[in-house]
């Protein structure tokens, strides 16, 4: 965090009119989340208002992993404006990465004894597959969930990017995909788990994931790393880069004319937005215990989308704020009235891309509250002038 | 002048839309120091031959010699950019959500346009000047800081010449620059078209003949593809073929 | 032991019964029939005590006995056999069904049904019983349908392959192979294999040998034909579907730019509309004409589902012109909201069930079977194909969809209402949806996920078939589809559709905008 911060304190390009340091609002959001959230978790007794449950701590987690891909996934369309609808893919890398070294760490305490994955047990696999084996070691999945995502985008962005593929056509072929991996995980022989994935963790590392205190440091790891990735994010949305990448969703036939090829700015914020979306995939997994391919596939990919504009796409805040608020939304409504989240998710679609296009910041700009507003320094909406 | 031979020289070169040769055969030769314009009716292949030269569209047969001995047959468009090939499109291209500084900011000449050279790069003080200086140029002295989609129409089109300059090109393809300006406006940018030629050789696609009269020294005529005739603007408009094929086709036209 | 005497006794049973229906006079009217009937059924006491008596006979007698029957059986013995075995226990009426089956059968191959003669061809070779070889030599003569006389040639040949005579095997085995019968494969392999196996090899054995390793390598050969034919007749039918699904999203994305993500679920409402007026019909309206329903379904599904395109495009679509990727993300929250509905509405399964006229199918060679369903999905896309070139060439507002596919701004300048032309297309468009829906009915259930299983596979065909030419979504179609069933059986179904993204990715490579990109001045 203090790297990227130090990178920040001075603006990168002189077109910037407006000071962007992170302000009181941002570092009370911080503390809230770093700080108080934990200490009311372990502090007040369980009957106090203020108490947080071990669950709500839990999912916050699970909320703010989702965050960071969600940071990814404005990059590149928020700022970008290229549509990837195989976030998702990135993601299940990540998290299959760490579901991977968490089923080798279950060792003998598996259903049955053996050192091998419950499931290649009962689909009478002898020996662990040779691309296992990485995975004992905590730091190579830890690695490999970043860099795979990241290596995967980079040779698919290429394919796609150089060649000139864009708008729609992206957008389709990301989606088959999404679609493919899907397949390609729920295949048994592929070794990971086929339909039902990688669960029943016990340990991380020598702690034991059932504890509190296990999910605690979880929490505030993924909130560290959410900070990180967002100060990422704005080091390369204030550098001079970012501005090639908000001016080729303007006019990418300009930049190609400056001098500038568009493919590698492309291959380089989807890259970028792979990895974001591998480390969520990492924090993700040990905290909610299970990976399904269901979690990775076109449908997951798609609502990533809308955690972006529902939030405020083109804002980095607003990013987070849509990752956490349509994740709580979610896990309100299938609690309660499972049958309506459907119709409340595709509602949420065509409402905020109808009428609210800029999503809650928006809204929330709307409202003029200056201490929100400054915090908020967003990435002006492209085609505005298109707009009858 | 022409001592230093062509800047850019075209030979035998076939573009074809399916059937339809936009260029045929077509030969054109520009030197350094030149300003040239470039007229002809609808659909004789004018813009596709900017496209040509600035490596948009692929020719099917034929030679593009840039500079001594640089084929520019099969360079991608950000490397012909960066050899020193400016273009200014029909319709104005400018980063709308981007300031008017940002936008000249990015256009400016640098040593690398790569992806991670640009993430660490920091203006210097002379670039900072040069564009202050081109900001003057465009007369956009007061706006740095607008949004670029917020300027007028003929702003944005001398927004888009001052990114062209800023690139420090050899050779600056300029595709109907005064469209849609004010009389006033034409006039600027006449003048501010032939003080670029002083530096740079200058192509320029024009209809309006009154402003190819205020700028043109050599006027070159396409023809379904092909180059009709070449001179002055008092040759040109002497040409028997010229008028036969300008305004016979004016009056079918209009 | 016990199963022998089981056994004898049932021959004896079959024979008295046989005895009692020589008594009969042989008719097959219906009259003389239950008059015959309750004449024998005074002397059945009697013929009890045979029964028992018969039970000792030996095996010869039993077996002519048994052939005395069912050479002369007709509808009256089966009758009186029902009769008998009424109070009879339940392990001789298990014992004597196979024989009342062969009988059955016999009688089925004159009746006038071609499907039941077929059938009963087919399960007479299947029985093994060598004494139905005449009977289907004899039908196979009179036989006018050709794969009906094929299906008893056939069987006849297989149950004289198991016969005594080494003569009939080897002609037997020589008919397989001509008639290049698939369904005699396993057995004349297994001979194959007990010829080798045995050890007496005489000079008989020798003979059906040779015959049957000749028709094994005739009838192999002929697979392989037939397995390409077959292959490719899935490959257009998979071709025809995903063709069908993609046209209406072609036409759009051509005028319009838009990828509609709710196509899916228009095909989901068209098949919903199949299905409702399939209940329609069975409630509302004489048996007699409900296979009818199916053809009155064609329209009301274009039309229901052109409604709702209609109502899709004045709510949603409108407002977002020049924002292809948002109306992506709109349009998939309708197919959500749609699914759920459907969901909500119909629960979670139904089926169609498909008009007779579309059951079952056409036998086209030895081993290549079509299916009416398959058929008329590749007859209905083709027509979709050519209404739509009808449409866009013939009529107005074809006329005017080409103009603003070509220049939206020239268009309107012209005075075409390009906002009228692009709400009737997309209603367009999404009534070939609910078209592509009636037709999936036939392959599949009715379900709210419905349009998700292909939906993606279409998209596919309408990148790689590129904008604003329909030539390029029929051939993306054909080559999607048709790459897909001849990846499946060496790759499966998975690797099989990741190698054609693959594929995909590498052609678009070559061709960024499609097959049929339109190129010159408004490429971009």
């Amino acid at each position: 965090m203090r790297i990227s911060w130090s990178n920040t304190s001075h603006p990168a390009s002189d077109g910037q009119p407006i000071g962007v340091r992170p302000n009181g609002v941002f570092w009370l959001i911080g503390l809230f989340l770093l700080v108080i959230l934990p200490t009311l978790n372990v502090l007040p007794g369980e009957d106090s208002w203020l108490y947080v449950s071990d669950f709500t701590l839990n999912r916050f987690g699970k909320f703010l992993a989702f965050a960071i891909l969600a940071l990814g996934l404005d990059l590149i369309w928020g700022y970008t404006g290229i549509l990837s609808l195989g976030q998702g893919v990135f993601f299940g890398i990540g998290a299959y990465c760490i579901g991977m070294h968490l089923m080798l760490t279950i060792g003998s305490e598996s259903v049955y004894g053996s050192a091998l994955p419950d499931f290649m047990v009962w689909n009478q696999v002898k020996e662990l597959p040779v691309f296992w084996a990485p995975f004992h070691s905590f730091l190579a999945a830890v690695g490999l969930g970043i860099l795979l995502p990241m290596l995967s985008a980079w040779i698919f962005g290429l394919l796609a990017f150089r060649s000139r593929i864009k708008g729609v056509y992206f957008a389709i072929i990301t989606q088959a995909v999404a679609l493919s991996a899907w397949l390609v995980f729920n295949r048994n022989e592929t070794n990971l788990g086929g339909t039902n994935g990688l669960t029943d963790f016990k340990q991380l590392l020598g702690f034991r994931l059932s504890e509190p205190g296990t999910q605690r440091m979880l929490y505030v790891v993924t909130v560290l790393a959410l900070g990180g990735a967002y100060f990422l994010c704005r080091w390369i949305i204030q550098s001079r880069t970012g501005k090639v990448l908000l001016a080729i969703r303007d006019s990418e036939q300009r930049v190609l004319f400056s001098g500038y090829s568009p493919a590698n700015y492309k291959v380089f914020v989807f890259v970028v937005s792979a990895g974001l979306a591998g480390l969520a995939g990492l924090l993700y997994v040990p905290q909610v215990g299970i990976i399904t391919p269901g979690q990775i596939g076109v449908l997951p990919s798609l609502e990533m989308v809308i955690w972006v504009a529902v939030g405020g796409r083109g804002t980095l805040v607003g990013a987070i704020i849509g990752a956490i608020s349509v994740n709580f939304g979610r896990s309100l409504l299938t609690n309660y009235f499972p049958e309506l989240w459907p119709f409340f998710l595709g509602g949420l679609f065509i409402a905020v891309v109808l009428l609210f296009p800029d999503g809650l910041v928006g809204l929330m700009r709307y409202m003029k509250p200056d201490a929100i507003r400054s915090l908020l320094v967003k990435a002006p909406r492209a085609q505005d002038e298109a707009r009858p | 002048m022409s001592d230093k031979g062509s800047i850019i020289y075209l030979e035998g070169v076939v573009v074809d839309y399916d059937g339809f040769k936009a260029l045929n055969h077509l030969n054109f030769i520009v030197n350094y120091n030149e300003l040239r314009v470039v007229i002809g009716p609808n659909g004789a292949g004018k813009t596709t031959l900017l496209d040509v030269i600035c490596g948009k569209t692929k020719p099917s047969r034929g030679r593009v010699i840039f500079s001594k001995d640089v084929d520019l047959i099969g360079k991608p468009e950000d490397e012909i950019a960066k050899l020193g090939i400016g273009r200014k499109f029909q319709a104005p291209s400018i980063y709308g959500n981007l300031t008017v500084w940002e936008n000249l900011d990015l256009s400016l000449k640098r040593d690398s346009k790569g992806v991670f050279p640009t993430l660490l790069s920091r203006s210097t003080p002379t670039e900072r000047e040069r564009i202050a200086t081109t900001l003057e140029t465009i007369g956009l002295r007061d706006h740095p800081y607008r949004r670029a989609g917020s300027l007028s129409h003929g702003q944005k089109q001398w927004l888009e010449i001052g990114m062209v300059i800023l690139q420090d090109p050899a050779l600056l393809l300029v595709d109907e620059p005064v469209a849609g300006m004010t009389d006033k406006e034409t006039e600027q940018t006449g003048v501010l078209l032939q003080a670029l030629a002083e530096k740079h050789a200058v192509i320029v696609i024009e209809h309006d003949m009154e402003f190819v009269r205020q700028i043109a020294r050599t006027v070159t005529v396409l023809h379904e593809g092909t180059v009709i005739c070449e001179g002055s603007v008092d040759v040109v408009q002497a040409d028997s073929r010229v008028q036969e094929i300008y305004l016979g086709r004016q009056k079918v036209g209009h | 032991m016990a199963l022998s005497r089981v056994r004898t006794g049932i021959v004896a049973l079959i024979f008295a019964v046989g005895l009692c229906q020589s008594f009969s006079v042989q008719a097959t009217d219906l009259d003389t029939v239950n008059f015959s009937s309750v004449a024998s059924a005074t002397e059945l006491e009697d013929m009890r005590a045979r029964v028992a008596r018969l039970a000792g006979e030996d095996a010869a007698v039993q077996q002519q006995a048994l052939r005395a029957l069912v050479e002369v059986g007709d509808v009256a013995t089966l009758d009186r056999l029902e009769q008998v075995l009424e109070n009879a226990d339940r392990a001789t009426r298990v014992a004597v069904k196979p024989i009342k089956t062969l009988l059955k059968n016999k009688l089925s191959l004159t009746s006038n049904d071609e499907a039941v003669r077929r059938a009963a061809a087919s399960d007479l070779g299947a029985s093994g019983q060598a004494v139905a070889v005449p009977w289907l030599e004899a039908a196979a003569a009179r036989e006018p349908q050709y794969w009906v006389r094929y299906a008893m040639e056939e069987s006849a040949a297989l149950l004289s392959l198991v016969g005594e005579d080494p003569v009939a095997r080897a002609a037997a085995a020589r008919t397989l192979g001509e008639l290049k019968s698939q369904n005699a494969l396993p057995a004349l392999k297994e001979l194959a294999q007990q010829l080798s196996g045995g050890a007496g090899a005489l000079n008989a054995n020798n003979l059906v040998r040779s015959a049957v390793t000749t028709a094994i390598e005739r009838i192999e050969v002929w697979s392989v034909w037939a397995g390409v034919f077959e292959t490719l007749f899935r490959a257009v039918s998979l071709s025809s579907i995903l063709l069908i699904m993609s046209l209406g999203l072609a036409i759009v994305f051509g005028l319009m730019g838009v990828i509609n993500m709710a196509h899916g679920e228009l095909m989901m409402v068209g098949a919903y509309a199949t299905f409702m007026t399939q209940e329609l019909f069975r409630a509302y309206l004489p048996p007699s004409i409900f296979d009818a329903y199916f053809l009155a379904s064609l329209p009301i599904a274009f039309l229901v589902a052109g409604a709702f395109g209609l109502f899709l495009e004045a709510t949603v679509i409108r407002f977002l012109y020049g924002h292809p990727l948002e109306t992506m993300l709109a349009t998939w929250g309708v197919s959500l909201v749609l699914i759920q509905l459907a969901r909500v509405l119909f629960g979670d399964l139904t089926a169609v069930t498909a008009p007779a006229w579309l059951r079952g199918g056409a036998q086209m060679l030895a081993g290549v079977y079509l299916p009416y369903n398959r058929l008329f999905i590749i007859v209905l896309s083709i027509v979709c194909v050519v209404g739509i070139y009808t449409v866009l060439f013939c009529s107005n507002l074809g006329l005017r969809v080409r103009a603003v596919t070509q220049n939206r701004n020239m268009s309107a300048c012209l005075g075409i209402p390009t906002r009228t032309v692009d709400a009737y297309t997309f209603a367009f468009g999404s009534g070939l949806a609910g078209l592509a829906g009636c037709a999936l009915t036939l392959v599949g259930n009715v379900e709210p996920g419905l349009g998700q299983n292909y939906i993606v596979d279409s998209f596919m065909v309408v990148v790689t078939g590129g904008v604003g030419k329909l030539a390029g979504t029929i051939v993306a179609a054909l080559g999607i589809g048709s790459l897909n069933k001849f990846l499946e059986p060496s790759f499966g179904a998975v690797y099989g559709k990741v190698l054609i993204l693959g594929l995909v990715l590498l052609f678009l490579q070559l061709r960024p905008s499609g097959l049929f990109a339109v190129k010159g001045r408004h490429a971009d």
